[in-house]
This record gives C-alpha cells, structure tokens and sequence, in this order.
C-alpha cells in the first residue's frame, strides 16, 4: 500500500469545504461572519423601525441641557442649573470615590480576616470563619439595605438634639448628644463630621469649567516628595547592607522624612476643622455625609472583605509548607518567615484574584440605586434618563463608562501583577 | 527458668505509665495550645472572648423574648414588655408567621401554593441522576427525603387529600422507575422543564408538550438526514427544523390540541410571581442555561480561529465590565428597540435570557482557568489516538477541565443566586427588596427591620452555603490524584 504523502489533487469539491481541515476553518468563520452580520442588521433595523415609530432619534445633545435636578453629594461644583453632562460628571466621580475608599476598607479587613482565620488560636479563627461565611453567602443587596435601615432608623432625629425650653426646665439634658467628644453628631438624617479647612490656603485658580486647587497640588507633592525621598534613604541602606552586611537602623529617618514635611505644611496652611454646631433646627457648618454613602461603604467592605480574607487565606495556604520550615531552619522568626518567605510569594498568587474583587466591588457600587445613592447609575442612568426619556443613549454611554473604568482598573494591576510576577526562563 | 531466677527486688511485669501531667492533658493542653500558646494569642482569645459574649449578651434577651402570636408590631411590643418588663427587647416573629407564603411565593394564588411545591421537588428529582452521577442508592435517598418533605410541605401550604395523594403517585411512581431503570430517570430531567413550566404558569398543557415536541422534530430530522448527508449538514438541518417548528407551527398545533381535548391548569400570570419562587424561578433556569453557553464561549475563546476568538473575547469582556443592573436595565428599557415591532414577550423571561449572557460569561472565563490548567500532554494523546475535535474534547477535555473549575462554577452559581435579588430594581418582587418592602410598608408592620432581613438572609445563607459544602463533596469525590 503506497504511503499518502501528498494529498489527493483530484480537484475541488463542494464537500471539502465541510470535510477538508485546510478549509473547514475558513467555511466556518465565513458562516459565522455571515450569521453575525446579520443579527447585527436585524438588532439596527429593528432599532431603526422602533425609535422611527416613536419620533426619536440617536442624538447626545440632550447632555448640554439643564439638569435641573439636586444632587446632595457633589464633590465637583454643581446646581441644578448645570448641565446633564455636569451631573453625570458629579456622578462617576461619587462612584470612583465609593469605590476608592470601599477597596482599602475591603483590602484593610480582608488582609485581617484572612490571616486569623489561618490562626493556631481557635477561637479567633472560628469567629474569622463565621464572619467569611455570614457575608459570602448572603446577597449584598440584603447587607446594604439592612445598614441603611439601621442608620436612618434607629439614630436620632435632629430634634432630638435640641435643648427644648421644657428640657431646660426640667434641667434635663436633651435626648440625644453628640459623640467623639462632640465632634461627630449621628442623626437619622446623615452623619456630620467635622470638615478640615486652611486657614492659610493657597486659592483656586479658574480654568474654563474646571478649577485648580493649589492646596492639593501642594499636599500632592510634597507627599510624594517624601515617598521617593523615603526610597532613597532605603536605597542607601540597602547599598550599606549589601557592602558591609549590617542593616543601618533606618526606621526613625523614615519616619521623620514621612511626618515632619507634611505635618509643617499643614502648619504652614493653617489645618484647622470646622466642627459641626446645633444651630436652632439643625447642624450647622461641618461636612454632613448621607447614610446612602456610609450604608454602602460598610456593606460593599465587609462583603468584598469576606471574598478577599478567602483569597488572602487560600495565597497563603498556597504557599508550600516546606517554605516555611525551610525558613525556620535558617533561623527566621515567625514575623520575618512571614514578611521575608511567605507574603512576597502569597502575593503572586493573591494579587490576580485580588484585582477581580476590585473590579466586582467597583461594579457593585451600582447598587447604591438600592439606597438612592446617586452614583454614575443614578445621574446618568437614572434621573437623566427618567427626563429625557433617552433610554438608548443614556445606557450606551453608561456601560460603555464602567466598561473603560473595568478596563483601567484591570490593565494597572495587571501592570502590577507582571511587575512582581516571577520571572521565569 | 530465667523468670523464676530473677531475684525478687527485680521487677518482672511492667509499671503502668504515669499520666502525663495536669498542664499536659485534657482541655488544659488544648486551651494553652490553642489559646494561649503566646502572649498575642492570649490577647486575642480574650478580645474573641469579648466580641462573643458582648454579642450573647445583645442577641440572647432578644431572642429568647421572641413573640411568635401577635398581629402587630405594637402588639408584639406590649406583649414582650408584659413579659419580660419594659424597656426588654424582644424580636417579632409574628410577622414571619403573618407573612411567610408572601416571603416565599409573593402574590401566587393561595389555592395553587402545591403547584410550586411540587415543582421545587421534582427539581431535586430532576437532579438527582446528575448530581450523584448515577448512583443508585444514594439518588433513593434523595428521591425518598424529597418525598417525606413534599408530603409535610404540601399538608402545610394545601391540605387537599387529591393533590396531597397524586403527588404522593407521583413521587411512588418515579422510585419505581429508580428501582428498576434507574438509568431511565435522566429522561425525566429531560423533560422537567417542560414539567415545571406547566406547574408553575398553568395553562394548557399541550403549549409545553407540543415545544417539547420541536426537539423530537430535530431528532427526527437528523436520523432521517444522517445517512445521506452526514453528521454537518443532518444536525444544521434538524435544527432548522425544529426553530420551523417552533416559529411556524407550535401556536396553531397546540392550540388545534386544545380545541379537541381541553387540559390544563389555571394559569398564572408572571406578575404574580415573587419571593423566593421567582428567585429559584430566575436562578434555576439561568444557572442551567448558561454552563452550556459558558463551555461553548470558553472554547471559543481558545480557539485558533481568529473570527470566533475575537467574538468570543469581546462578548465575555464586555459582559464582565459592565454591572448585572445595566443589563437588566436593558432587559427592562432596551430589549423593546432591539426586537421586531409589537413583540413584547414576558419580563420574567427577559430577565432571565439577560441573566443567562450575564452568568455564561463568568462561567466561560471560569472554564478558561480550567482548560488552561490541563496539561498540553492531554491535548496531544488526544490528537493522537485520532480523536475529532468534539469527540477530544468530549472524552479527553472536558471531563477533566470540568472538574478542576468545580470550585469556581459553583461560585458563579453561588454568586448568581445571590444576584437574582437585583431584579427588584426591574419591578420583579424579589424576596429581599420586593416583598420586604411590601411587608414593611403595611401598617401593622411599620418600623419592623431586623426579622424580615433575618429570614430572608437565614433562607439565602442555607441555600449558599449547601450549595458550596456540595462543590466540597463533589471536589473530593472526583479527586483522582495520590496526594
């Protein structure tokens, strides 16, 4: 039997199209290009036909209209007179900030839950347990909702915190006070904290629609000023180590390069805080957080902590044992076999599960519609949309929004993730 | 004798071993290992200590205060000051007692509560072939404890001897099939869609039978067409056949049916439904529908066709970008542009087709990780016993992947189940945000937080947490490694 070394040249028929591997790839994609192509004009003509029989078109000028809508927590200049543009701005911006500050709560409580539920001591590990488990398989919505209940229906009402004629009558104080030595007044309405102010600061300067503040250019760079000065007395001391052997005890330089040259900025602008008072009906002057933001900001970091105690606990269980006794028969202690052996290799395999609880916890901020929190979704894709009417574009332009942040935030830490990967051949 | 030559100051039988010391056994040696083995571990014992008894100290009086008979929360309030004197705390079951069928059906009929039942159960029935991958005995169990729980929920919710004695039939009926053709049961599964469709929204049962049907059609289709064209074309065209059927014949066949042997259920409407129904409603079907969906985009995904790929990757990046709320948004706001004129087809179902792409992405990068884990070795001895694409990954691929992404799908599903709170926020009365909203606006129940929120979250953490203790199971069981 001759060898089939070449194949068969008897021309081309139709069935090789399907049954010939050299053009079955090629059939199948031409198919399925085709079967695309043609959903995709199905899904626009539909579009087409429907926004036609409703007298509507595709048009985002509805964004340079006046909102006319108040927005409580805007940490970008705004009234209701600005533009729906403006408050889709004021709204991303109250999303990024949730999601900023739940990430370092969630990581903070996360690292901890982690490594003591990994601890010999029983019964903080059984609580870690319990906590890891309660949050894991219960739905966020019900967290969320179940602290924005709390908060808005057992704190007192700001009535309760005025002395009343009949109150100081009686010589009774009145019912409700404030806490952290009167600094911080929780009512039902929102929690008022004190607000830093400068008494000394360095102004704004005015560009178009967006202003400079001086102030925070300032506290930026000095900060990181003191961060890479920081690095280069490490530097330093690592080049010491290296040459002679012995560590210099760097941990006061340190120290004093990170505290004093922030701490006489501060000084130098006049950092002082704006307490709030009880004025007659209500709380003035201080910063009044809504409940809507501190239920969310509870409920997306113990949730998103469970998670991350889980991928902390299963980095480091990852890590074999014999690292660690490998380690103790160098003569490390437990602290440096941690902070030299385990954590540095946990990380690798922490981090790339890490960045998709950063990313779940950045897409969960949408619940905050549950507690009318007015975040990207509820501007944009809320009252913007409930007003205009415009479903279609609002909706584009919303997912495509939290489409880019997914996609910043999952290419840094990917950056990250490649940068402390191992390096293999 | 060297024994009897022993002089006698020579001991010739063993001293019993002393014990050890009193700081070396018992709960001693196991509270100063796990306890205070080191100054931190002492200190954290007691904070733990603290944190739990500060807890007791809150929850235990008002627990044990509960009052389960009232018909208010005013009432619920005077009756645990009377008991336990004012100013006691004390939680109100009451209301759990007043409101439980709302919680667990929403607005369902009253006098139809056994048709959810029985479908709930006969999902387990369902499953169970799948579940314990054919073992015999243990599928009995399941079959014979879903049984004893359907007969003490059906006399529960409903009470009449008829339906109570059917399904009891029913149950008898489907553990004979289990004794003698145990493998037969998997048709069961097949068909139970249909099945709980017909409970669960009534109506004429020929609709189900008759697009159940389709499949019988494709079937037909393809054995009629395989010997002439070949295993291609024959299952393109059967598939053809059946979206014909579907489309074109279904609603004149099943209605013509109806018309002759009128059959059937009254029928629910979807608005009705709520709770944890619509929950399980939304969950069950979703969490089926997208592995299937989610195995095909995770090949897809590593396939060498550049088209598929690229479609592929684009489809599951930009589902897992964006929140679960924009796309039942689109569900809710966006399908009507998207679809022909005047179509306008149940919103339970949108939800669920949304919910299914939503899931399918998650479980196909979940697959991913599975695939990329197999060695490439498996790939090749495929290859190299000649395997076709779908018959490796069939026989080779697939069993293997499956298995080691285990973890990872049943968190997805997990995670899915949890989601399916979110369709409160679409007008779908969800048992978290829907009902308890419904329950706590009434006037009775004004200013009750802490029960409902304990309820709903004690049913959601028991279904979450069996459904992670079975991916336990299931992970030990199918460990083939010597480790």
């Amino acid at each position: 039997m001759a060898m089939a070394a070449d194949a068969p040249k008897d021309g081309f028929r139709l069935s090789m199209l399907i049954y010939d591997t050299r053009f079955r790839a090629i059939t199948i994609q031409v198919v399925v290009l085709i079967l695309v192509l043609l959903g995709v004009a199905w899904l626009l003509n539909n579009t087409i036909v429907n926004l036609a029989a409703k007298d509507k078109d595709i048009n985002f000028g509805f964004l340079w209209n006046r909102a006319g809508y108040d927005i409580g927590q805007a940490l970008v200049p705004y009234t209701n007179d600005s533009t729906h543009f403006r408050a889709a701005l004021v709204g991303l911006v109250n999303t990024l900030v949730l999601a900023f500050f739940g990430c370092i709560f969630a990581t903070i409580l996360g690292v901890f839950a982690g490594v003591l539920r990994l601890s010999h001591n029983w019964i903080v590990a059984r609580l870690m347990t319990v906590y890891v488990e309660m949050f894991r398989n219960i739905p966020l919505l019900l967290w969320i909702i179940l602290f924005y209940v709390i908060l808005s229906e057992t704190l007192p009402t700001t009535a309760d915190f005025r002395a009343s004629a009949a109150l100081i009558a009686d010589g009774q104080p009145p019912l409700a006070s404030m806490s952290f030595g009167g600094t911080v007044a929780l009512t039902n309405q929102g929690t008022n904290v004190p607000a830093p102010f400068f008494s000394r600061g360095l102004g704004f300067t005015q560009i178009g629609d967006f202003s400079i503040n001086w102030n925070f250019i300032a506290i930026l760079v000095v900060v990181i000023g003191s961060v890479l000065a920081n690095r280069r007395v490490r530097q330093a001391a690592r080049a010491v180590q290296e040459s002679t052997g012995v560590r210099p005890v760097t941990w006061w330089k340190s120290l004093a390069i990170l505290v004093l040259p922030i701490t006489a900025l501060m000084i130098a602008l006049g950092l002082s805080f704006d307490i709030p008072v009880f004025g007659k009906f209500n709380f003035a002057g201080g910063i009044s957080i809504a409940h809507a933001f501190t239920a969310m900001l509870i409920a997306l970091s113990l949730y998103t902590g469970a998670f991350i105690a889980e991928v902390v606990r299963s980095g480091i269980q990852a890590i074999s044992r014999g690292q660690s006794e490998a380690a103790f028969a160098l003569g490390l202690r437990p602290g440096r076999t941690m902070s030299l052996i385990i954590l540095p290799q946990a990380l690798r395999v922490i981090i790339p599960p890490l960045i998709s609880q950063y990313l779940n916890l950045t897409k969960n901020t949408s619940l905050g519609i549950a507690v009318s929190y007015l975040d990207l979704r509820g501007t944009l894709g809320g009252i913007t949309l409930n007003q205009t009417g415009r479903e279609l574009e609002c909706m584009l332009l919303m997912m495509g929004i939290y489409l880019i942040i997914s996609l910043i935030i999952s290419s840094v830490l990917n950056a990250f993730n490649s940068a402390v990967r191992l390096k293999e051949r | 004798m060297t024994i009897q030559s022993t002089p006698d100051f020579v001991r010739n039988t063993m001293i019993a071993p002393m014990e050890p010391p009193a700081s070396q056994r018992g709960a001693v040696k196991w509270a100063r290992e796990n306890l205070f083995s080191s100054v931190m571990n002492s200190v954290l014992t007691v904070l733990g200590l603290l944190a739990l008894f500060l807890l007791i100290r809150g929850i235990l009086p008002w627990l044990m205060n509960g009052v389960w008979n009232a018909n208010s929360l005013a009432e619920c309030r005077a009756i645990v000051a009377a008991n336990a004197g004012e100013g006691a705390s004390g939680a109100c079951w009451a209301m759990i007692r007043e409101r439980w069928h709302q919680f667990l059906f929403g607005f369902y009929p009253a006098d139809a509560y056994w048709r959810p039942v029985l479908a709930f159960a006969l999902l387990f029935v369902a499953l169970a072939p799948i579940l314990f991958s054919g073992i015999r005995r243990s599928i009995l169990w399941m079959i014979g404890i879903v049984s004893v729980c359907l007969l003490l929920a059906l006399v529960g919710v409903d009470g009449h001897a008829l339906t109570i004695g059917l399904a009891m039939l029913l149950m008898a009926a489907l553990i004979g099939v289990v004794l003698f053709a145990p493998h037969r049961l998997i048709w069961f599964t097949a068909l139970y869609p249909a099945i709980a469709f017909f409970l669960l929204w009534g109506g004429s049962v020929w609709a189900p039978v008759v697009a159940m049907a389709g499949f019988a059609v494709m079937v037909l289709v393809y054995q009629v067409l395989l010997p002439r064209l070949g295993v291609v074309m024959a299952t393109a065209l059967g598939f053809v056949a059946a979206c014909l059927w579907w489309l074109f014949l279904q609603t004149s066949v099943s209605t013509t049916i109806d018309g002759i042997l009128p059959f059937g259920l009254p029928s629910v409407d979807s608005d009705q439904f709520g709770g944890f129904l619509l929950a399980f409603v939304i969950g069950v079907t979703a969490i089926a529908a997208s592995l299937p969906i989610g195995i095909l985009l995770a090949l897809g995904r590593r396939s060498d066709m550049f088209l598929i790929k690229t479609l592929s990757v684009g489809f599951i990046e930009f589902i897992r970008g964006v929140p679960l709320i924009t796309m039942l948004f689109t569900a809710s706001l966006l399908l009507q542009y998207f679809l022909p004129p005047r179509t306008n087809f149940d919103l339970i179902l949108r939800v669920i087709i949304l919910v299914t792409l939503f899931a399918s992405a998650y479980i196909a990068e979940v697959i991913r990780g599975g695939l990329a884990a197999l060695p490439r070795g498996q790939y090749e001895a495929a290859d190299a016993l000649g395997l076709d694409y779908w018959k490796a990954q069939r026989l080779i691929i697939m069993p293997q992947a499956l298995k080691i992404a285990i973890p990872g799908i049943v968190s997805s599903f997990i995670g899915l189940f949890k989601d399916t709170t979110l369709v409160a926020f679409v007008g779908l009365l969800d048992p978290l945000k829907g009902v308890t909203q419904v329950v706590r606006a009434d006037i009775n129940w004004k200013g009750i937080y802490w029960e409902p929120y304990i309820f709903v979250g004690l049913i959601f953490f028991l279904i979450c947490f069996g459904m992670s203790r079975y991916s336990m199971y299931l992970e030990r069981k199918l460990k083939t490694d010597h480790r």
